[in-house]
């Protein structure tokens, strides 16, 4: 029996979450104790695995070929509902990424398997098996017992800490089978803004509203971005504006987030943007209004013009920064 | 082209969110239920596709309390609806309900939403694709069809990617894959007479039981920091709050 771990590349690199999903399925097997087997898919140096090494799995497994290049979520699920047989895991652990979510509901049926998707902490072990996930977009948790044989899990990236360990595993090679039907979607496409922090993964998020009056006032918003190494993200009616992509979008109809800290700036702090954002660690406020609901969510306000005071944020980065240095 | 959209009955997007003393159950008394925004988006896309001909019908797990979302969805431009008489217990309970639906009632196209605003699992469109073993799309920003083939553009990790698929599929619409539709009188007139056939559930194993529910710890009170000192800010948190 074992535990197994599916290790998300993009373009051939783990990021943070991968190894925050490692760290946190090395814990669930150590309670449980089992093993901890990773899985890698697709195209991944060997020193790219070994990075992954680091974090407690005791195996590497490493599944690759033309098929498997590019992420394909079908193709995907096979294979980890195939090393999951092959490993006798009775746990799967991925991260709750756009892939994780596409993949994780599959490999549950495949494996006849409870699911518990958005999981943010550690699940309690000590007789049943009771997950903690967000509800009602943000604005509830709820605790899950899994009750089936096999188990599945999803975990929402920035709600575990990455913890290394001393191993360094050995890769082996996975080789799995798959079928017609595994390949019937053609991924004609990538566009990735490799210059940019990805939202969901991001420690920081700078964000933005109407506030803001208009698209070309964004310089500001970017460069303080920009500085700190933060994401950015904006209000729904940005986005319905056209000021913004909808990629940016959070709250409870766009994405959710739950960075370490997140500054709204001219942003109201409507409930349905509060609902994506509220999970946040810090949430710092600046806005004109000094009865903008937001400061009631918020751990640091400021009351002022966004057009003074962003230039102010942006200089105080960059000496915070400096002084890390 | 028929196409099947299946819609989740939520609590309305303002409503603050309750549980009995216990913890163990959602409120619901006083609480507005709507279509849960993004499944709307994917009927207003589904209405789109088969402005030229076809069918859209919407399919709901749920208790006779939906009734009112499912005749809303009728008045946006469903041509049929189907109510699976059951509260939905978790996304594989519902998944399954989908699935044995279209196994008798073949799609060309099911559609989603990208997640229900209640349980956020993002888990039964694929799932239902899974059952079916056809592909999901489960982020998609838009969708066209040429004859039995489908374009669409998903969200992944970031940035977003063009994939091509063959019917039938199941999507999962995002924001951008349609606009919203607000019904019109003749809609609302239309939904009252338009077909609403109730089935009984399948069996379904059990695999995940809600235990208990819990709510976010509330802020506490927000520290002002003036306007002119906003540039204390990160050695403030840095200070205090350790995350930067
Ligand atoms: C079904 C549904 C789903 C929704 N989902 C979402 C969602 O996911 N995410 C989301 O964000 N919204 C969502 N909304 C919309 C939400 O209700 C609000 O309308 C929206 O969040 C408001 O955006 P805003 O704060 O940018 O704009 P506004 O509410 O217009 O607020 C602008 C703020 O900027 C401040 N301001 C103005 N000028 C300045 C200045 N110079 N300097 C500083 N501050 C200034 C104002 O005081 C005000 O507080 C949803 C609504 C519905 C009905
Ligand atoms: N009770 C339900 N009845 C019909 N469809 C549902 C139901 N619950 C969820 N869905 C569909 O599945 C999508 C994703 O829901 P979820 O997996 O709960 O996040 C929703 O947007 C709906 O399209």
């Amino acid at each position: 029996m074992s535990v197994l771990v599916f290790i998300e590349n993009v373009q051939g690199k783990f990021k943070k979450s991968t190894f925050e999903v490692i760290s946190f399925a090395a814990a669930i097997a150590q309670k449980q104790n089992l093993p901890l087997v990773a899985l890698s898919i697709g195209n991944v140096s060997d020193d790219e695995l070994a990075k992954a090494g680091k974090y407690g799995a005791g195996k590497v497994l490493k599944a690759s070929g033309a098929q498997l290049d590019s992420m394909n979520v079908q193709p995907y699920a096979t294979v980890i509902a195939q090393a999951a047989k092959a490993e006798n895991a009775k746990i799967v652990v991925m991260s709750a990424s756009f892939s994780g979510k596409g993949i994780a509901p599959r490999v549950a049926i495949k494996l006849d398997a409870g699911l518990a998707d958005n999981v943010i902490d550690l699940p309690k072990m000590d007789g049943g098996f009771i997950v903690k996930k967000g509800a009602f977009s943000g604005k509830a948790f709820a605790f899950v017992d899994i009750t089936s044989d096999v188990k599945v899990i999803s975990m929402i990236p920035n709600s575990y800490k990455v913890v290394e360990s001393a191993a360094s595993p050995a890769i082996s090679t996975f080789d799995a089978q798959l079928s017609p039907r595994d390949l019937v979607v053609t991924i004609k496409d990538v566009k990735r803004s490799t210059d940019k922090v990805s939202l969901p993964d991001a420690e920081l998020v700078v964000s933005a509203g109407r506030g803001m009056k208009g698209p070309e006032n964004w310089g500001m918003i970017e460069e303080l971005a920009n500085v700190l190494g933060a994401a950015t993200a904006c209000s729904k009616p940005v986005s319905d504006a056209g000021w913004r992509p909808h990629s940016e979008h959070v709250g409870q109809t766009g994405i959710a987030i739950s960075p370490n800290l997140y500054i709204a700036i001219g942003i109201s702090g409507a409930i349905q943007h509060l609902a994506g954002v509220s999970s946040s660690k810090v949430i710092v406020v600046v806005n004109k209004d000094p009865e903008a609901p937001f400061f009631k969510a918020a751990d640091y306000g400021i009351v002022g013009d966004a057009f003074e005071v962003v230039p102010k944020l942006i200089e105080a980065a960059k000496a915070f920064k400096a002084g890390q240095n | 082209m028929k196409i099947l959209v299946c819609i989740a009955n939520v609590p309305d997007t303002t409503a603050k969110i309750n549980f009995t003393p216990d913890n163990k159950e959602f409120v619901s008394t006083g609480v507005t239920f709507i279509l849960n925004p993004y499944d709307e988006i994917a009927l207003s896309k589904a209405v789109d596709l088969t402005a030229g001909g076809g069918s859209v019908t919407v399919i709901n797990i749920g208790d006779a309390s939906t009734e009112p979302t499912i005749r809303k969805a009728l008045a946006i431009g469903a041509s049929d609806a189907v109510r699976v008489n059951a509260k939905p217990r978790d996304g594989y309970f519902v998944a399954k309900q989908i699935a044995e639906y279209v196994k008798k009632n073949s799609f060309d196209l099911i559609l989603c939403g990208r997640e229900s605003s209640d349980s956020n699992g993002s888990s039964v469109p694929a799932m239902v694709a899974e059952l079916l073993d056809i592909p999901c799309i489960l982020f998609a920003k838009s969708l066209s069809i040429e004859g039995t083939t489908a374009t669409l553009e998903q969200e992944i990790e970031g940035g977003k990617e063009i994939l091509s698929a063959p019917l039938p599929l199941v999507a999962g619409a995002s924001e951008g894959m349609a606009e919203w539709k607000i019904p019109n009188m003749r809609g609302i007139m239309s939904a009252r007479t338009k077909p609403l056939s109730v089935i009984e559930p399948v069996d379904v194993p059990q695999y995940t039981q809600v235990q208990s529910f819990d709510k976010p710890v509330p802020r506490s009170s927000v520290k002002l920091i003036a306007a002119e000192d906003a540039g204390k800010l990160f050695d403030i948190i840095r200070e205090e709050k350790k995350v930067i």
